[in-house]
C-alpha cells in the first residue's frame, strides 16, 4: 500500500479507529482454535451444554451464557468471527475473479460480446441483491457453500461493471499506444499492460465491502436460508435469539445477552469495515485535499 | 429528454424479460420431481409423481417452460401458492400495499431527519454537532437491521408494551374485515381515513412506528452525507455570501437560500433510496410479522414454494425497476446539468 495513503489512515481517527477494530477481527479469526478448542468433528458446529431450551445469561462455565437450546455464546461468536472472514474473503474473492474475466471480456472484446455480458449485468441489476440472494440460497438449500453461491451471484456485476469502465479509460492512455507502436500482440498488451493498471481500484474497493458481505451473508442466515443449524454464525445466533425476546414476567430483560453478544460482534464488524472504507474514500477522492 | 425516457421506456420489458427468465430458469435448478413433489400434499399420492411432471409438462425445455409461464403471467395467473394458502396473485394483491405503506412512512422520516440533520452538520461544520451526526450515520448504516429490529422489539414491546408487533391489533382486524368497513386502497392508514374510522387509524400508525424506524437505519447515512456535502457546497458560492453580506438572517440564508438549491441532489436520491428499501422491506416484515410482500417472500423461500417465490421475486424485480427509472427521470429533470444522448 501507498506509504502516504496509510500516513494518512494513521492520522484520521475515525479511519485508525475502523482499522483497530479490523484489525482485532482479524486477529480473533487468526487465532480461534487457540482462544476456542474446537469440541466437534466439524469445528464450526457449536457446542451444546445441556438440554434445556431457554437461554441462560453469562456465568462462570459460559462467559457469555448461552442462547437457545444451550449453544454457547462465546465460543459462537468466536467461531463466527472465522465464519465472517471465510464468508467474505470468500465472496470478494470469487467475484473479483468473474467480474475481472466478464469485465475484462467485455472491454477486451467490444462490439456485441460487450453489449451481450452488460446488458447480462443489467438483468442482474434489476433484482435487487437481497431477493436474488435469497432465491438463490432457498434453492440450493441451507449450507455456507451455497450461500457463498448466491452471494458471488448477486456482487459479480458490479465489479464487472468498475472493471469494464477501468479498461475503457486504461486502453487509452499513451504507454498502450506505445507497446502497440512497439509491436506488442493484442493478448500480451492487455494481460501485461492494461489489466495490471486497471484491476487495482477495483480490488480495493471489492475489499472494503466485506463488511457489507458479511451483513448480507448474517441477513440469509437470519432468514434461515444461509448456515445450517448450530452453525457460529453471527446472524443465525441472532435468529435464534428472536423467541427470546419478551423475557420473564419478573425480568422483561432476562434474555437481552443472546441478542445483544452476537449483535454487537456483527455490528463492530461492520462498522469496522464501513469506517474504514469512508476514510479511504475520502482519502482518494483528489476532489478533498 | 423525452428521447432518453422513450428509450428507457422501450428497454423496460426487455429488461423485464431478461430478469423474470433468469429468475425461472433458477428455479429450474430443482429437479422435475422435486418440483412436482410440491403439487402433492400427501404421501399416498406420491405413485402420481410421474403424472404430475407429465401434466405440467415440467420435463419440457427450460424455454418452453417459461413461455407457458410468461403467457399465464400476461394472464395475471402466476400459480398457486401453498404458503399463502391462495393463489400467488391474490397474495400479491393482499400483501403489496402493507409494503407500500411502511415503505411511504419510512422515506418520509428517511427524507425528513435526512435534511435536517445534513444541514445541522453542515452549518456546523467541524464542530462537535458535525462529528456526532457522522458518528450517528456511519453508525446506523453499520447496524445489522435485524438485530436493531430484535432490539427495539425486545425494549418498547418487551419491557415497556408501546408498540406491538404486526400490522393492526386484535380489536382493529374485527373492525376491519367487520361490516361497514370498506376497502379502497388496501392503505390502511388511507382506508381507516376514509372510513372515518380514527382509532384503526392511529392503530395502524402505531404498528408502523417500530418497522418504519429499524427501516430507516440503513438509509439515513447516505441521505445524510449527500445532504451535508450538497448543503457545503452551496454555502460556500457568491449568492450566500451576497445574502449575508445583505444583513439577511443566519436562518434565511440558510434555508430559504442555500438549501433550497441543495435540496436537488437529495430529491433523485430518494428515489434510488425508495427502490432500495424493498430489500430491507424482507427482514423488517420478518422481524415484526408484518404482513407485506417481504414476508410473504421469506416465507415461500423458507418452504421453497416455486410459484410463490417466482411471484414474489418478479413483482419485487418489476418495482425496482420502475422505481430506478423514475429515479433517473427525476435526475434528468432536477438537474439539467445531465443529458442522457
Amino acid at each position: 500500500m501507498n506509504k502516504t495513503i496509510f500516513a494518512k489512515i494513521l492520522r484520521s481517527r475515525s479511519a485508525l479507529a475502523g482499522l483497530t477494530l479490523v484489525i482485532f477481527f482479524a486477529a480473533v479469526a487468526a487465532l480461534t482454535p487457540v482462544i476456542c478448542p474446537p469440541q466437534n468433528y466439524n469445528p464450526y458446529q457449536v457446542p451444546q451444554a445441556g438440554y434445556n431450551v431457554a437461554p441462560v445469561p453469562p456465568n462462570a462455565q459460559n462467559i457469555f451464557g448461552t442462547t437457545e437450546s444451550q449453544y454457547d455464546i462465546f465460543y459462537a461468536v468466536v467461531w463466527g468471527a472465522r465464519m465472517a472472514f471465510k464468508v467474505g474473503i470468500s465472496v470478494v474473492f470469487f467475484a473479483l475473479v468473474l467480474g475481472i474475466i466478464i469485465g475484462g471480456t467485455a472491454a477486451y472484446a467490444g462490439g456485441w460480446v460487450d453489449e451481450i455480458l452488460m446488458r447480462i449485468t443489467d438483468i442482474i441489476f434489476a433484482i435487487p441483491g437481497m431477493v436474488l440472494a435469497m432465491v438463490i440460497a432457498a434453492l440450493l438449500g441451507p449450507e455456507i457453500k451455497n450461500m457463498i453461491i448466491a452471494l458471488t451471484a448477486v456482487s459479480w456485476p458490479s465489479y464487472a461493471r468498475l472493471i469494464r469502465g477501468d479498461i475503457l479509460s486504461v486502453k487509452q492512455r499513451d504507454f498502450v499506444a506505445a507497446a502497440r507502436v512497439y509491436g506488442a500482440s493484442g493478448p500480451r498488451i492487455f494481460l501485461k499492460h492494461i489489466l495490471p493498471n486497471s484491476i487495482y481500484p477495483s480490488i480495493i474497493v471489492a475489499s472494503l465491502d466485506i463488511g457489507y458481505i458479511v451483513l448480507t451473508a448474517s441477513s440469509l442466515s437470519f432468514l434461515g436460508l444461509g448456515s445450517p443449524p448450530g452453525t457460529a454464525d453471527w446472524g443465525q445466533l441472532v435468529a435464534m435469539s428472536r423467541n427470546w425476546i419478551l423475557g420473564t414476567a419478573q425480568n422483561p430483560l432476562a434474555y437481552a445477552h443472546a441478542i445483544l453478544i452476537p449483535g454487537g460482534a456483527l455490528f463492530l464488524f461492520v462498522l469496522g469495515w464501513n469506517l474504514l472504507g469512508d476514510a479511504l474514500r475520502d482519502i482518494l477522492d483528489p476532489r478533498q485535499s | 429528454m423525452l428521447k432518453f425516457i422513450l428509450r428507457r421506456l422501450m428497454l423496460l420489458p426487455l429488461v423485464m424479460l431478461g430478469a423474470t427468465f433468469l429468475l425461472f430458469a433458477l428455479t429450474q435448478t430443482l429437479s422435475p420431481v422435486r418440483r412436482a413433489a410440491l403439487y402433492i400434499e400427501d404421501p399416498r399420492q406420491m405413485g402420481s409423481l410421474d403424472e404430475v411432471i407429465q401434466k405440467y409438462g415440467l420435463n419440457d425445455s427450460v424455454f418452453k417452460q417459461y413461455s407457458r409461464w410468461l403467457g399465464n403471467a400476461f394472464k395475471g395467473e402466476l400459480g398457486y401458492s401453498p404458503t399463502a394458502n391462495m393463489p400467488v396473485a391474490d397474495a400479491v394483491k393482499q400483501y403489496l400495499p402493507a409494503t407500500i405503506e411502511l415503505a411511504v412512512v419510512t422515506m418520509a422520516l428517511v427524507i425528513f431527519f435526512g435534511i435536517w440533520l445534513g444541514v445541522l452538520a453542515a452549518v456546523n461544520k467541524s464542530r462537535w454537532q458535525d462529528y456526532l451526526i457522522r458518528l450517528f450515520s456511519v453508525s446506523t448504516f453499520s447496524i445489522p437491521i435485524f438485530v436493531l429490529g430484535l432490539v427495539l422489539l425486545m425494549f418498547f414491546y418487551g419491557k415497556l408494551g408501546w408498540f406491538a408487533p404486526g400490522r393492526y391489533s386484535f380489536t382493529s382486524d374485527i373492525i376491519i374485515h367487520g361490516p361497514g368497513f370498506t376497502n379502497y386502497t388496501g392503505l390502511l392508514v388511507i382506508d381507516s381515513l376514509l372510513n372515518l374510522n380514527f382509532y384503526v387509524f392511529f392503530d395502524a400508525l402505531r404498528h408502523l412506528v417500530l418497522p418504519a424506524i429499524t427501516l430507516c437505519a440503513g438509509s439515513f447515512a447516505l441521505m445524510i452525507r449527500v445532504m451535508r456535502s450538497s448543503m457545503l457546497e452551496e454555502l460556500g458560492k457568491d449568492y450566500v455570501r451576497a445574502a449575508r453580506a445583505k444583513g439577511l438572517k443566519e436562518s434565511a440564508v440558510t434555508f430559504k437560500h442555500a438549501g433550497k438549491n441543495a435540496i436537488i441532489p437529495v430529491i433523485t436520491l430518494s428515489g434510488i433510496q425508495f427502490v432500495r428499501l424493498l430489500g430491507g422491506t424482507v427482514i423488517v416484515e420478518t422481524i415484526f410479522n408484518f404482513p407485506g410482500i417481504g414476508s410473504f417472500g421469506v416465507n415461500c423461500a423458507q418452504q421453497l414454494d416455486i410459484a410463490g417465490i417466482l411471484g414474489f421475486a418478479c413483482v419485487v424485480a418489476f418495482l425496482f425497476v420502475l422505481g430506478n427509472l423514475a429515479a433517473d427521470i427525476l435526475y434528468t429533470f432536477f438537474d439539467p446539468r445531465i443529458r442522457y444522448e
